[in-house]
């Protein structure tokens, strides 16, 4: 049983009370947190706040929601009105948003119990959550190794049970791959079913915020929970495809997967072999498996950072100490300030990339960059949309290996933009992606598979996807760590 | 050496939407500091922009009133610039797809100066400074702009001051701006250069920003047009640069400020969609834009035989016309109409701005009444021009002054009396007369014409007393 439906009865029935479930929680994160370093803020006494109005509730006999008292958690790229939203960035420390995110407004108002906000990758720009100012998290499964990134707090804590589940976003990956190396469930949304509103942007036209959960059904309860249309995002549009939980179980007898002979033929061995096995699974399961070519992914790295740093450093210029935010102590004049604070205030790998994008788009190399990667981005999705033409959904790897042992990443930026290469071509493209483990390295260490559908189509890939679960849940492998429900 | 001028206009105008052009705040000039302002004005992260199709119909409107094509697929850019008035470090405006193309404005010379395009964008807050800080006011950041951007089509200080003059005239009657330069709710960046007369490549241009009035911008483009030449004739080049006009002492400077960042790395806003104008909706927004200016007054001229003056003073301001249309509903002679409103209302009101309110006391209606008894012969000119008076101090109609016996002018037995009475009171007048003087016959004339307050008709009464003079 997912997470979300034990905790639901568990408080129907009154196995125990939701002040106390928080309570133990909160008992879990303070005893764990020093080494996961999954939290950056914990929010306890609001926390208990909301647990106890669900208490109330019940007490009354009133109905109680699906989501309603179960604890969570928030990416800190997600607006908490009151409560501190840094990025996990220097030059947000101390901002308090004065309004909620969209998708906070949701789950506050179904009393969802938010237990504090996660470690991210500083301003969502990075693979292993390591560029956060307070450091990174770490992998529940070993804790030499990184927890992924972006949403590497998001994934510690629901890897290691001290959240029953969490919202983060993904740009190129940032829910997938860390679900992928914390042994878990991420689903990326296709762009445009969750609004965006309230979500720190990194690159506005491939951001998208999804759930991290245990299980598929958790995945599939919190992604029907906040996929509105929010009319304050213009490219909002809502769940178009309709609910996804009561389609969970339905037959996957007939389904064409196919798999991109270039997605396979790039990954490390102990990851192909856990994908094509995943793959005899389907087989098993009644599915079709049609191979098929996909040159066209070649493409999608370079478009992807050539598109997200510029759509960045137009999004970060905002961050000049004026209004909100650090602001330099010494300085001689406006300019000077603002050159200051944001040198001070931002970290090594954003300035990278505002670098880069400004570059970009700048005279004389708009053409050359930014142009040609937006029309080949049309070629990306012209590729895909010629691939479903063919089968239903398309299973791939998450990422080319498993999760590497802190300090890496940092030491080998380029190396590290390599690991976006599975999960890029999907937010270039705007569809709907879905991580699952599917099997673990020689070391333990868990290894991810996507499932890749057309827009608006998650409920055919968390289907499939919860269709492997039941299949095989000895990849979905507890750790020792936290709340056991 | 002679030198020509040549000039071309970039022209921003506030749009009179109640709200801004990305969130609900509203556009209300005024207001303490920072009151109307909401996440999205102020660019706090995690806001997201909403298109206000008000702003969108607005800016339609003003293509259409200056004769563009309106496009069927526009979008929104990003213009990225560091600026504390900008607390996005952008602007979002449209450079690659904007609202209406082409177009113009026709100057009284017959001479049309093309428009470039018209597009929209969110202006930015204000900067206030005193005692040595400097203060940012983001209230004014937001509020839809139209930007009309002409081609370099102007060649005089006249055509100048005649474009802008037409521009604000069109954006008023339309109603989408009330174009207030002094407020800052109109306004013009020139682009200027020389050239010697009857050549045809483009000298190297200037800009001037900060004019703030029609005469500041004759002023400058003066100033301008003289600097210019005055170094190209001792061997010197134009450098192509930003200035400021300086009203005190009546000169151009360079600008020193950081807006002069060159590159702005325009690209689509992300996060804004495509902006689909149905031509439907732009049929719909045609036929809903009242005549414009140009228009009526040559209607005014052909079709109703009003003079040209009288016209462009009758058309001048919407309000004027449309109480002009009015009045005249069912009169036999518009032009007696123009002639009482040029003639006497004009008289009460006598600025530009109480002239564009027209808030008169005598109503279209009631001058329709005191014209169409005019019409009838019941009353007389001179009784209709003291009656308006009257009316005009009162807001009384024109039946409060003028009673039965007023009305129905004088019987031949009235008239023969007055006439007698005024050849007996003026014996001297009528010897004159006789003696060959025909001015004398006028002292008379007027002696009938008060003792019959008016009543009397005048050519009947000078016939009679010639008659009666013998």
């Amino acid at each position: 049983m997912g997470s979300i439906a034990k905790i639901h009865e568990m408080l129907t029935t009154k196995q125990c009370s939701c002040s106390e479930l928080t309570k133990s929680y909160l008992r879990e994160i303070e005893k764990s947190n020093g080494e996961l370093n999954a939290y950056v803020n914990v929010t306890g006494d609001e926390a208990l706040k909301t647990a106890a109005i669900v208490d109330e509730k019940i007490a009354s006999g009133e109905q109680i929601g699906m989501l309603e008292g179960v604890p969570m958690t928030l990416k800190d790229n997600l607006s908490t009105k009151g409560i501190e939203t840094t990025c996990c960035s220097k030059i947000l420390k101390g901002y308090k948003p004065i309004y909620n995110a969209t998708v906070w407004d949701i789950l506050s108002k179904q009393n969802a119990v938010m237990l504090g906000k996660t470690n991210m990758d500083e301003f969502a720009m990075g693979s292993s959550c390591e560029t956060s100012c307070f450091g990174g998290a770490a992998n529940p499964f070993d804790t030499g190794h990184v927890s992924g990134g972006s949403s590497g707090g998001v994934a510690s804590a629901v890897g290691a049970n001290i959240a029953p589940y969490g919202l983060g976003s993904d740009t190129g990956g940032s829910i997938r791959q860390p679900a992928s190396f914390c042994g878990i469930v991420g689903l990326k949304p296709t762009y445009g079913a969750v609004s965006r509103y309230g979500l720190i942007a990194y690159a506005s036209s491939l951001d998208q915020i999804g759930p991290i959960t245990k299980t598929v059904e958790d995945a599939s309860i919190v992604f029907d929970a906040i996929s509105k249309y929010d009319d304050r995002d213009s490219t909002s549009k809502g769940n178009v495809g309709g609910d996804t939980y009561s389609k969970l179980n339905n037959d996957i007898k007939g389904l064409k997967i196919g798999i991109a002979r270039e997605y396979i033929d790039g990954v490390r061995d102990d990851v192909k072999n856990a994908v094509l096995n995943a793959a005899k699974v389907y087989e098993s399961l009644g599915a079709e498996i049609v191979y098929f070519d996909l040159p066209a992914l070649k493409f999608a790295l370079p478009v992807y950072y050539i598109i997200a740093c510029a759509e960045a450093s137009s999004n970060l210029g905002r961050y000049d100490g004026i209004r909100y935010g650090y602001k330099t102590i010494h300085y001689n004049g406006t300019h000077d300030m603002i050159c200051r604070t944001r040198s001070e205030g931002f970290g090594e790998e954003v300035k990278r990339r505002i670098l880069l994008g400004t570059y970009v788009l700048s005279a004389g190399y708009y053409d050359a960059y930014y142009k040609k990667a937006q029309n080949l981005r049309g070629t990306i999705i012209k590729a895909f949309n010629n691939a479903f033409e063919n089968c239903d959904i398309i299973l791939a790897p998450t990422v080319p290996m498993t999760a590497f042992e802190t300090g890496h990443a940092v030491s080998d930026p380029i190396e590290t933009y390599l690991t976006d290469i599975c999960t890029v071509p999907v937010n270039i493209a705007g569809l709907p992606g879905v991580s699952i483990p599917c099997g673990f390295n020689a070391k333990g260490m868990p290894i991810g598979m996507q499932l890749i559908g057309k827009s608006f189509n998650e409920a055919t890939i968390l289907n499939a996807a919860y269709k492997y679960q039941q299949a095989a849940p000895e990849n979905f492998k507890d750790t020792k760590w936290g709340v056991k429900l | 050496m002679k030198y020509e001028l040549v000039a071309g206009f970039e022209t921003h105008i506030e749009l009179a939407t109640k709200t801004k052009i990305f969130c609900g705040c509203t556009t209300r000039f005024g207001g303490e500091p920072n009151s109307h302002c909401c996440p999205v004005c102020i660019g706090l992260p995690g806001t997201l922009p909403k298109l206000n199709r008000q702003a969108v119909r607005y800016a339609i409107m003003a293509g259409l009133a200056t004769h563009g094509e309106i496009a069927e697929i526009s979008k929104m850019d990003r213009k990225n610039y560091c600026y504390p008035d900008l607390p996005k470090a952008y602007q979002i405006s449209q450079l690659y797809a904007p609202l209406s193309i082409g177009g113009y404005v026709e100057l009284s010379n017959g001479r049309k100066i093309r428009l470039h395009h018209i597009h929209i964008e969110e202006d930015a807050g204000k900067l206030i400074h005193r005692h040595g800080d400097t203060y940012v006011d983001y209230n004014r950041g937001g509020v839809p702009l139209i930007e009309i951007v002409s081609e370099p089509d102007i060649r005089s200080i006249d055509e100048a001051r005649e474009y802008v003059e037409k521009l604000q005239q069109v954006m008023r009657y339309i109603g989408i701006s009330d174009c207030k330069m002094q407020e800052g709710s109109m306004r013009c960046d020139v682009n200027i250069s020389v050239r010697p007369e009857g050549t045809e490549k483009l000298g190297t241009r200037t800009e001037i920003k900060n004019m703030n009035s029609i005469n500041n911008i004759a002023r400058a483009m003066e100033y301008e047009f003289e600097r210019q030449v005055d170094l190209i004739e001792s061997g010197g080049k134009v450098v192509q640069e930003t200035l400021r006009y300086d009203d005190a002492t009546n000169t151009t400077s360079p600008m020193r400020s950081k807006e002069d960042a060159h590159d702005y790395r325009y690209f689509r806003d992300p996060d804004l969609v495509t902006i689909n104008v149905l031509r439907e909706e732009v049929e719909e927004i045609r036929t809903s834009l009242p005549e414009l200016p140009a228009d009526k007054c040559r209607r005014y001229i052909d079709e109703l035989g009003i003079p040209e003056k009288d016209a462009q003073l009758l058309t001048k301001y919407r309000k004027i016309s449309e109480y002009f249309d009015a009045a005249r509903e069912g009169v036999k002679s518009p032009k007696t109409v123009s002639n009482f409103i040029i003639g006497q209302i004009f008289r009460r009101t006598e600025t530009e701005s109480d002239k564009e309110v027209f808030d008169v006391s005598v109503t279209p209606e009631q001058l329709n009444e005191l014209v169409k008894l005019l019409d009838s012969g019941k009353i007389r000119n001179n009784l209709a021009k003291s009656t308006l008076e009257k009316m005009l101090d009162s807001g009384k109609g024109a039946l409060e002054f003028i009673s039965e016996s007023d009305m129905g002018g004088l019987d031949e037995e009235t008239m023969i009396t007055l006439c007698r009475q005024a050849i007996e009171e003026n014996k001297k007048a009528v010897e004159d007369y006789r003696g060959g003087k025909e001015k004398a016959l006028k002292a008379l004339l007027g002696n009938v014409m008060k003792n019959s307050r008016g009543k009397a008709d005048a050519a009947a009464a000078e016939a009679k007393l010639k008659e009666m003079i013998g």
